[in-house]
């Protein structure tokens, strides 16, 4: 892409983050939601985070890992039993990513 | 109410979480500018589109040159995920002018919704609700920047190989993990997970939409078929 392109591809991108965000908040109205569909959204976030997470760790260039000497099952094993036991987040982060770094480096999973 | 105690709760809220993201924001600077993006560019889409999710998305299409549209498509698509959350944030904000809501809603991020969401279960506005969000906010948008421009300006000097972005995949995870309450909840979002890795041969990231259906359409028939028996909804 040309730099004119780019910064055209950048302003656009901007805006779907704006639109995206605000999409039911900037409206001076209330689009109404039918009931229905506003207790099934509950569950939207945890399906959108998981839809993000899941294809990292399981595939590998888009093909479905076929071994378990893939150092990310374990980080999340570990950084999972982590969150479990203390129900804290960056700590599950700090022992995952010990778990990952030490498997990369060490054994080259 | 006390509004400096509610900023810094915000702020310590997403201290720990903060700390993935960090890491994944080092990552995707570097990974812009790997990617072939100058500098001024990659620091520009950084800045502005403030996006982990959408940008790493878009990259490999800038790469290949395809078409604004499908590229901007693409990032549509990985973002509809905040369609859904700003339903959520109407009921909090919907009363405050348009200007503060536009602002309000680009910097709500998937960590502001769901710490947010934990601290104000009752979806109706209150005083501490406007110290705790900006507390929780100008936090994340610094830990985002801050070391995604690093990554940007020493793109050549921080070691990708490791694959240290993968503290953002955990980040995400823990918040994923805080948002599970009950079976309902567990199953849903384990058919979104198949469904995502399933679909994620379809064009324009839409393996995520077809996700959040799948997870959304399954949670909905175990509603009807085992109700609950509080009615407020938790998320």
């Amino acid at each position: 892409m040309t730099t004119a392109q780019l910064i055209i591809a950048t302003i656009g991108l901007t805006v779907i983050s704006v639109i995206t965000r605000g999409f039911f908040l900037l409206p001076n109205r209330e689009w109404p939601l039918p009931h229905w569909l506003l207790q099934g959204l509950r569950y939207a976030p945890l399906a959108a985070l998981v839809a993000v997470i899941a294809p990292e760790i399981v595939l590998t260039n888009g093909v479905l890992i076929d071994t378990w000497r893939d150092a990310r099952l374990f980080a999340v094993a570990v950084g999972s039993a982590y969150f479990v036991w203390r129900r804290d987040i960056l700590g599950m982060i700090i022992a995952g990513t010990a778990v990952l770094l030490a498997l990369r480096i060490g054994l080259n999973w | 109410m006390n509004n400096r105690e509610e900023f810094w709760r915000g702020v310590r809220d997403m201290l720990g979480p903060s700390l993935g993201i960090s890491a994944w924001a080092l990552v995707t600077g570097v990974a812009m500018v790997k990617g072939g993006l100058s500098v001024p560019i990659a620091a520009a889409i950084t800045v502005f589109v403030y996006a982990g999710s959408a940008q790493l998305a878009a990259l490999p299409l800038i790469a290949a040159g395809a078409p604004l549209w499908v590229l901007w498509a693409t990032a549509f698509c990985v973002n509809l995920r905040f369609v859904i959350f700003s339903a959520q944030w109407r009921k909090y904000f919907g009363h405050l002018p348009r200007w503060q809501r536009l602002v309000l809603g680009y910097l709500a991020v998937d960590l502001s919704y769901v710490l947010f969401l934990r601290r104000f279960p009752e979806p109706k506005p209150a005083p501490d609700q406007w110290p705790y969000f900006w507390g929780g906010v100008t936090w994340n948008w610094l830990s985002w920047q801050v070391p995604a421009l690093a990554g940007v300006v020493l793109a050549d000097r921080v070691p990708t190989e490791w694959g240290l972005d993968f503290a953002g995949v955990l980040a995400l995870l823990g918040v994923a993990y805080s948002l599970l309450s009950g079976r309902k909840s567990w199953v849903a979002g384990g058919v979104a997970a198949v469904a995502a890795v399933a679909a994620f041969g379809f064009p324009l990231k839409l393996n995520i939409v077809v996700a959040i259906a799948a997870g959304v359409v399954v949670g909905m028939l175990l509603d009807r078929r085992f109700p609950d028996v509080r009615t407020a909804p938790r998320t």
